[in-house]
């Protein structure tokens, strides 16, 4: 049975459909990438995924481990183990990155955080990031680069460790030290077993995972699909023969 | 509040009809449960006010020859001023029904034990003084009209630190001292309530701190109004001598009765040359009170007074602390904010009067309102032409948390002299559904994502208050925020 089942799902904003019958299955432990060109609906599959509600699903259904999820609030999908690194994750003033998580872990695991093992976990991750400690103290996203926003993304995906984590553009606006730290904390989540859907316009974060699948997303809808070599091909090449 | 804009020309009855506010107040569970007090074991002054009434007040409480006269001195500007008419509208105040004293059966008392079983229950519901034991270098509670409670830690006291019911500081050895000081900042003229309170008041502290004195640990009153259609007229009076320092903090409360209850404070700050007070307010009362309270700071030379407030209960507000910078290079900040829910009215700011040079103030204030509440930014800085080489700065956010809700701003600035830097910002913003979506996908309730984006952006002034303060603020934006 697969993690993920998405099955035909169409879904979009009032103004219009952005997804039109989507299908896309993700196994437990499986690392899957997502191209496609600008504006093809990446990143509202990641957000319908997740449960934005700014998208209407009007059809088709979302499966965790079995079950549909389709209906479920974000919060309630996270509780089951999903995860987004946000393409351009949100600024809130006057809340802590450290208290916001320790009340994502006790939402999620319903029960009251163990301060030395979240200390020592804390400590941890941030070595393996390459960040500074402070970092945690301060307001979530507030004043943080583009970079340390998305290091900040993948320090939460490790701290709450999901079952499935949907990286969108984790690796834009990174430079190359910091690509190669965010790939080491991506490559730490999957080697504990946790599945991926990676969206990228780029190789670099990759070089550290090994692929399993690639999806071309092309104006709302799957155009292709292949193994780790289609990466290289879509570098090479690029959407055209899928854009009509 | 504060003399500005009071028109005395506009002729305004208070209404003389029904005052009974019917109001779905958010379950405050804690600050909530009333005492069914058997009513015959209190002294109570009949309803409404009159000469008879604020004799027999003056009576009761033993006070010196030139306290009566002040009283019946308020007890007639009283009489002659009109109710203010630029705030929000008080009509739903009947005064004939406001009972201005309600002493409750017993007297104040040094040792919490002797406190009667039922106020103590109260007080402890509260956390009072449970945070003194912990925390504070002293702790006064007042229950109704009067302190029932008083004590200063004894390494406090040692240090020449006067923490005393204002009772006792009028009629015991600080009688001078009260008497050169009381009302002089806020003059009975200043407006009705001010007028009132000088007729009325009862309860309320007296601290005094000696020259050169610090006290690196809070001194902390609670007022606790039990009786329905209470008024309750405090007055505290605090006098911070040159080079000393004290933070003092009050917190307030009631439970919610269906009929008009009435606080008209007094609250005078003397910052002495090089001085620094800090006063902390946390201030609950249930959503039946008219909260028409007075605060007034005078700053020397080189001395500061910081405010910080957190309002969130009343059903109507006006509260405008002043500071008012006398001395050469003298200092006053206001942090505050204010959580308008269902039914209520809150017209809160501060007022900052710069006299002396290079003086400076710094205001900074968040103001939050939610399900049809009504929300008022209102300040004054004024520059005046001695006041060269000062600095005012005005920084004012409000949140509105849905479309019915209302959130106004009225920034007054009066520069009388170019030699000044003034600046002034203002920001209205909505919760960003991005963001709650943002906090959700970590596994956040959204009620929560909403009261923890809330709470962070009423953090500024959270985060100036002692640890248990913070938490009980945090507290009631999240009961605010669970409410519908
Ligand atoms: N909330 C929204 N409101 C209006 N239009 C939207 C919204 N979300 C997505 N769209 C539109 O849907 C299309 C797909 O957007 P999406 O962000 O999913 O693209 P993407 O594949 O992630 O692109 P990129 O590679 O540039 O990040 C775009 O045309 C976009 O403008
Ligand atoms: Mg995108």
């Amino acid at each position: 049975m697969a993690l993920l089942e998405i099955k035909n799902l169409t879904a979009g904003i009032e103004e219009g459909e952005i997804l039109h019958g989507v299908n896309l299955n993700v196994n437990a432990g499986e690392t899957h990438v997502l191209m496609g060109p600008n504006g093809a609906g990446k990143s509202t599959l990641g957000n319908v995924i997740m449960g934005s509600p700014a998208y209407n699903i009007t059809s088709g259904s979302i499966i965790l481990d079995g079950e549909d999820i389709t209906k479920l609030s974000a919060n309630e999908r996270a509780k089951r183990g999903l995860f987004m690194s946000f393409q351009n994750p949100l600024e809130v003033p006057g809340l802590s990155l450290e208290a916001f998580l320790r009340s994502a872990i006790r939402e999620q695991t319903g029960k009251p955080v163990r301060f030395f093992q979240y200390k020592k976990d804390i400590e941890e991750i941030c070595k393996l990031l390459d960040m500074d400690e402070s970092y945690v103290e301060r307001d979530l996203n507030v004043g943080f680069s583009g970079g340390e926003k998305k290091k900040a993304e993948i320090f939460q995906l490790l701290m709450l460790k999901p079952k499935l984590a949907i990286l969108d553009e984790t690796d834009s606006g990174l430079d190359v030290d910091a690509v190669r730290t965010v790939s080491k904390g991506v490559e730490h989540f999957a080697k504990q077993g946790g599945a991926l859907i990676v969206i990228t316009h780029s190789t670099r974060i990759l070089e550290a995972l090994k692929v399993d699948h690639t999806h071309v997303l092309v104006k709302g809808k799957i155009a292709a699909e292949g193994g780790a070599d289609m990466v290289d091909e879509i570098n090479a090449n690029g959407f055209e023969k899928w854009v009509k | 509040m504060s003399e500005m804009e009071i028109r005395k020309d506009t002729p305004i009855d208070i209404d003389e009809g029904d005052s009974g506010i019917v109001l779905d107040d958010v379950e405050r569970g804690l600050y909530d449960f009333k005492d069914e007090e058997r009513e015959e074991d209190f002294f109570k002054v009949d309803e409404g006010l009159t000469e008879e009434i604020v004799k027999e007040i003056s009576a009761a409480k033993h006070d010196p020859e030139w306290m009566l006269d002040f009283r019946l001195k308020s007890l007639e500007i009283y009489n002659r001023l009109k109710v203010p008419v630029w705030g929000p509208p008080i009509d739903g105040l009947d005064m004939a029904k406001i009972i201005t004293y309600v002493r409750p059966k017993t007297d104040m008392k040094a040792d919490w034990s002797e406190v009667p079983e039922d106020i103590k229950n109260a007080f402890e519901k509260l956390g009072i003084p449970k945070a003194e034991r912990e925390s504070l270098a002293g702790v006064g509670a007042q229950y109704d009209s009067e302190l029932v409670y008083h004590n200063v830690r004894e390494d406090v006291a040692k240090l020449g630190v006067v923490y005393t019911d204002m009772e006792s500081a009028i009629t015991g050895e600080y009688e001078d001292l009260v008497k050169k000081h009381f009302m002089k900042l806020v003059p009975p003229t200043d407006h009705k309530f001010a007028a009132l309170h000088g007729a009325v008041w009862s309860g309320g502290s007296f601290v005094y701190v000696p020259k050169g004195v610090k006290v690196d640990i809070p001194l902390q009153s609670y007022f606790r109004l039990n009786a329905p259609g209470a008024g309750q007229f405090e007055h505290t009076l605090i006098i911070v001598e040159e080079g000393a320092d004290v933070h003092f903090i009050e917190g307030c409360s009631a439970p919610k009765y269906n009929i008009a209850n009435l606080h008209a404070g007094c609250v005078e700050l003397y910052v002495g040359k090089n001085a620094h007070l800090r006063y902390s307010t946390i201030e609950n009362w249930s959503k039946n009170m008219y909260n028409l309270n007075t605060k007034r700071a005078i700053c020397e030379e080189g001395g500061t007074i910081e405010w910080i407030s957190g309002s969130f209960g009343s059903h109507e507000s006006y509260l405008y602390p002043t500071s008012i910078l006398k001395g050469d290079g003298s200092h006053a900040e206001f942090t505050g904010v204010t959580f308008a829910g269902k039914g209520q009215n809150l017209d809160t700011g501060a007022r900052m009067v710069h006299i002396g040079k290079n003086t400076s103030s710094f205001i900074d204030t968040k103001s939050i309102c939610k399900s049809g509440g009504i929300s008022t930014y209102r300040s004054s800085v004024e520059i005046s032409s001695s006041a060269e080489g000062s600095k005012a700065s005005v920084n004012c956010g409000s949140l509105m948390l849905d479309s019915i809700s209302r959130s106004d701003t009225v920034p007054a600035m009066e520069v009388s002299t170019d030699k000044a830097d003034v600046g002034h910002e203002a920001k209205i913003g909505k919760i960003d559904d991005d963001a709650v979506f943002y906090l959700m996908s970590r596994g956040i309730r959204e009620a929560e994502a909403r009261a923890m984006i809330v709470s962070g952006f009423a953090n500024p002034v959270s985060k100036e208050l002692p640890l248990e303060y913070a938490a009980e603020m945090n507290n009631l934006i999240k009961l605010e925020m669970e409410q519908g």
